[in-house]
């Protein structure tokens, strides 16, 4: 069944090369919705039954991990898995969001073999 | 940990973080050219100019610096299209490949000198581009060419005084004019 996929980074250019690794990667996918930030994407959340989200940790206004403590929170979207697509390698960001609940995360600079196989395990 | 880090150490991580980033994201393999290290000012520039601020115990500052052509290049290369201009999408794009660089660099540095914060890059765009260091702290330089454009990457960075207000992420201001 397809999985309708949330990208959330405040980068637009990350937000169409994840996009486009989607398109490519072999996993069924439904529709790719975007946000810039935390709050944007709470919002969409409200309006799009989304199954997997990937999120940047750096954002402004609210960043990856107040999304995902809010996400949490909520008993209709604490199971929707999260995957952290980030510059910050093994730092204690990455530790809090893998605490918070996080799926897993792939560091920035990534290639898409690195995208389309930490989707595989999750759609 | 280590107290500091000589030029030549910082030079090294520029380029290995460069190369990754440019070599995954770009597929485009960097030429280095000689790097240095600057006690003054640079002369002033022009073009697109990147700047990512270092925060924690140890605080300075990162840039990108490139030709308008530069930029453009290389967010076609990211993005795989071609740009005709310095637009909103290139300005992105320098954007998240300073935030990526300088996110490595950030890594290979808390190796030795303890966790660290990176600020949200800031992108410049202009002629007649001045970047000061307050306190006249050294730049180490790293230069490149990919595919005959000319890129350095700068770094600046020291120890913070223990009476420096913690929240002062820059040490060094982009000075237009």
């Amino acid at each position: 069944m397809p999985v309708d996929v949330l990208i959330v980074d405040d980068s637009a250019a990350i937000r169409k090369i994840l996009h486009r690794v989607l398109l490519q990667a072999e996993v069924p996918l439904g529709k790719v919705v975007e946000a810039a930030d935390g709050r944007e994407a709470l919002r969409k959340l409200q309006e799009e039954k989304i199954g997997l989200i990937l999120s940047d940790i750096n954002m402004p206004n609210m960043d990856g991990l107040q999304l995902l403590s809010a996400l949490k929170a909520q008993a209709d979207l604490k199971a929707v898995p999260v995957v952290m697509v980030t510059t910050e390698g093994s730092s204690s960001k990455v530790m809090e969001a893998v605490a918070l609940g996080a799926a897993g995360y792939v560091k920035k600079p990534f290639t898409a073999d690195q995208i389309k196989e930490k989707l595989t395990g999750l759609i | 940990m280590r107290t500091e880090i000589t030029s030549v150490q910082a030079t090294e991580i520029l380029r290995r973080a460069t190369h990754d980033v440019f070599e995954t994201m770009l597929g485009v393999t960097p030429e280095e050219r000689a790097g240095r290290q600057e006690n003054s000012p640079p002369d002033p520039a022009e073009g697109v100019l990147a700047l990512i601020g270092i925060a924690g115990d140890w605080v300075g500052t990162g840039t990108i610096s490139g030709s308008a052509g530069a930029a453009r290049f290389l967010a076609g290369k990211f993005l795989m299209q071609e740009f005709a201009e310095v637009d909103e999408e290139v300005v992105d794009a320098i954007g998240e490949l300073s935030n990526m660089v300088f996110g490595n660099v950030k890594t290979m540095l808390e190796e030795q000198l303890g966790p660290m914060g990176l600020s949200i890059p800031t992108v410049i765009c202009g002629c007649n581009l001045t970047t000061r260091s307050v306190g006249n702290h050294a730049w180490t330089v790293a230069a490149f060419e990919v595919e005959g454009h000319r890129l350095e990457l700068r770094i600046c960075f020291r120890r913070r005084e223990r009476s420096s207000t913690p929240d002062r992420l820059a040490a060094s201001l982009p000075v237009l004019g």
